[in-house]
């Protein structure tokens, strides 16, 4: 009945204040230059990773292509980047290797919020047993470096990038269940869910209407920083021969393959290196400016 | 007095009950990881090469052929006695390795977070002090870049550079060939070596920790600025700190002593939290540059498929995590009474 009383009045004024709302939060991040270079850097790898096979010179040079003419060949207009020790055009390689990498931090991050998030909630929401439970199982998963565990779980299921994105998708997970829980806790006891409680919703009405969307910036957030964080991960199973497989198009593989050319042949190494530091910066920075939205204090 | 001395001892008592629940824990993941394996426990354990008597007698050896509940309870009887299993690559038992390599680990681990602390304290003052400003944005670029570089690529850089291009340190390992390896006592070479009497080896031993160091420091480095950065921020405005530069206190006092003694703890607690990662960071450092410590003795485990070294060491890394951050916990309850009585 409540519900049905406030309904005109709160569609009235939802459109200008949620209008308001988001020209503020377009205000704060835009006033920030590392927050708006992050989101260039982002919007670009994105744009390289859905066009890479047609920006790339060579496209053919992603899967193995071998030219033994053209071996490793300084960077120069023809080869921007440089070839690698079969011939291959580095340029080509790193901008189609955009599509892995993005592939990968999604897969892992979507995997482990698929994971957390509904762990969390639980955790938060319930007392008792089964939120002890969880929170001692996340607390052993997080005081395990996350990439030695990936290494022990990759040496488990065998090398490649299909296993490696498994690894650390289980490695990766702990993360959300500790955030959400801790939100889910403090908010629960807000007064807002009291009311809605009062007001006689369901616990599965508060848990999804009301004391989830409070929890899904700092998810956002988070999912920014960890998208950078996997590709990081990613590219370190690949370096060390664990991920992705040479002559797959994978940053950190290249940076292995590239290595035993240095210091005569550095572009092999340099560029492919470049690309990750560049990408991993970018979603830094974009989750850093959209802290900076959605922290209340900030404002 | 009595009272904390007595609350101090109860935390003690809890936490260490705790960390060997989350020591069982630990074991319980390695365990599972092991069987999730596809396809023999034992043929992992026995190596790529091996021949099917050799599979078999490491079956009834390691358990392999009792039930999953049996068999776990096998794996912690081994664990107790200190029992790692065996490597396939070294052909030694994994607990001998780790002694080998552990130490060496320990030591650019140990030097790396110095390097992290001497660097990132200052800075993170200095860019709290200078807010806003060019050195505040310096600082920050460096500190944000310090997570995103790509660990493996900043040490393959620095020994391109520094090494193979102007030759200022070596291009890897721990001692040069021509150096002699100072008895074993501690098993880190720079603290043998000047035990031994033998400062020379001492300060070769740390020019070849120099850069590998230096690449594992960058992500700790980076979390240190921006934790100091945002405590002295907070501290630095505070009333106390007010009043101390209206009785006309110097700003070097004011910042150096009465600002940042009140803002190291959790920077404290930032330096233990990153010394697991470091630890893990270890496998991808020491793969550059050849270092022998248990990341690299961990990295070509893996690769072989050496299944025993790489769960040990999973575990001793975990262990030793748990361990620091422990140590942390009580060394804050020791410093803030606060922290003491809440619990």
């Amino acid at each position: 009945m409540t519900d049905a009383s406030l309904e005109p009045r709160t569609a009235a004024i939802r459109p200008p204040m949620r209008f308001r709302e988001t020209r503020r939060a377009i205000k704060t991040y835009s006033r920030s230059f590392s927050s708006m270079l992050g989101l260039v850097i982002v919007v670009l790898f994105l744009f390289i990773a859905a066009f890479g096979p047609w920006l790339a010179p060579y496209p053919e040079d992603a899967y193995g292509a071998v030219d033994f003419a053209a071996k490793l060949l300084p960077p120069s207009a023809e080869h921007w980047f440089g070839t690698d020790q079969v011939g291959s055009d580095i340029l080509s390689r790193v901008l189609i290797g955009a599509r892995t990498t993005l592939q990968i931090g999604v897969t892992v991050t979507g995997i482990a919020i698929l994971i957390g998030v509904p762990l969390g909630l639980i955790a938060g929401m319930t007392s008792g047993w089964i939120s002890e439970v969880i929170m001692r199982i996340t607390d052993i998963f997080l005081s395990i470096p996350g990439l030695i565990l990936a290494i022990a779980i990759v040496g488990a299921l065998g090398p490649g990038i299909l296993n490696a994105m498994i690894a650390l998708s289980l490695v990766w997970w702990p993360g959300y269940v500790r955030l959400v829980q801790a939100k889910t806790l403090s908010e629960r006891n807000e007064t807002y869910v009291d009311a809605a409680r009062a007001l006689g919703a369901g616990p599965l009405r508060v848990l999804f209407v009301h004391v989830l969307p409070n929890c899904l910036s700092p998810i956002i957030v988070k999912a920014s920083m960890d998208m950078g964080m996997a590709i990081l991960g990613a590219a370190s199973l690949g370096f060390l021969g664990l991920g992705a497989q040479p002559p797959y198009p994978e940053w950190g593989a290249m940076i292995a393959t590239g290595r035993a050319y240095l210091p005569d042949w550095w572009w092999a190494t340099f560029f492919p290196g470049l690309a990750i530091y560049l990408t991993v910066l970018g979603f830094n920075l974009l989750g850093d400016g959209l802290r900076d939205v959605f922290d209340p204090r900030q404002r | 007095m009595q009272r904390s001395a007595g609350a101090m001892k109860r935390l003690i008592i809890k936490r260490l009950s705790l960390m060997l629940v989350m020591l069982l824990g630990l074991a319980v993941i390695t365990f599972t990881v092991t069987n999730i394996a596809p396809g023999d426990p034992a043929r992992l354990a026995a190596g790529p090469d091996a021949s099917q008597e050799m599979v078999e007698k490491i079956r009834v050896e390691r358990g392999f052929d009792r039930p999953l509940p049996a068999r776990f309870l096998f794996y912690l009887g081994q664990l107790a006695q200190g029992d790692l299993g065996n490597s396939v690559y070294t052909s030694r038992p994994v607990a001998q390795d780790v002694a080998v390599f552990l130490p060496a680990t320990l030591e650019l681990v140990l030097f790396s977070i110095l390097i992290a602390v001497v660097l990132g304290v200052p800075f993170g003052v200095l860019a709290a002090v200078y807010q806003n400003r060019l050195p505040d944005h310096a600082i920050r670029f460096l500190s944000v870049s310090g997570v995103a570089l790509p660990m493996f690529w900043l040490g393959l850089m620095l020994q391109w550079y520094l090494s193979l291009e102007l030759g200022l340190f070596p291009l890897g390992g721990r001692l040069g060939i021509f150096d002699e390896v100072p008895p074993r006592i501690t098993g880190m070479i720079t603290f043998d070596a000047l035990l031994a009497g033998d400062p020379a080896t001492a300060g070769n031993a740390l020019k070849h920790m120099v850069l590998p160091a230096i690449a594992l420091s960058f992500p700790a480095l980076a979390a240190i600025i921006r934790v100091n950065r945002a405590e002295m921020l907070e501290v630095l405005g505070r009333d106390y700190v007010v009043n101390a530069r209206a009785q006309g206190i110097g700003p070097f006092r004011i910042v150096a002593i009465y600002a940042l003694k009140n803002a190291i703890l959790p920077t404290l607690a930032m330096i233990g939290l990153r010394f697991g990662w470091m630890l893990g960071g270890t496998v991808l450092v020491e793969s550059v540059f050849d270092f022998p410590g248990i990341g690299l003795y961990a990295a070509k485990a893996a690769i072989s498929s050496d299944f025993e070294p790489i769960m040990a060491v999973t575990l001793i890394l975990g262990a030793a995590f748990m361990l620091t951050n422990l140590l942390i916990d009580l060394a804050y309850a020791l410093l803030d009474p606060r922290v003491r009585n809440q619990i």
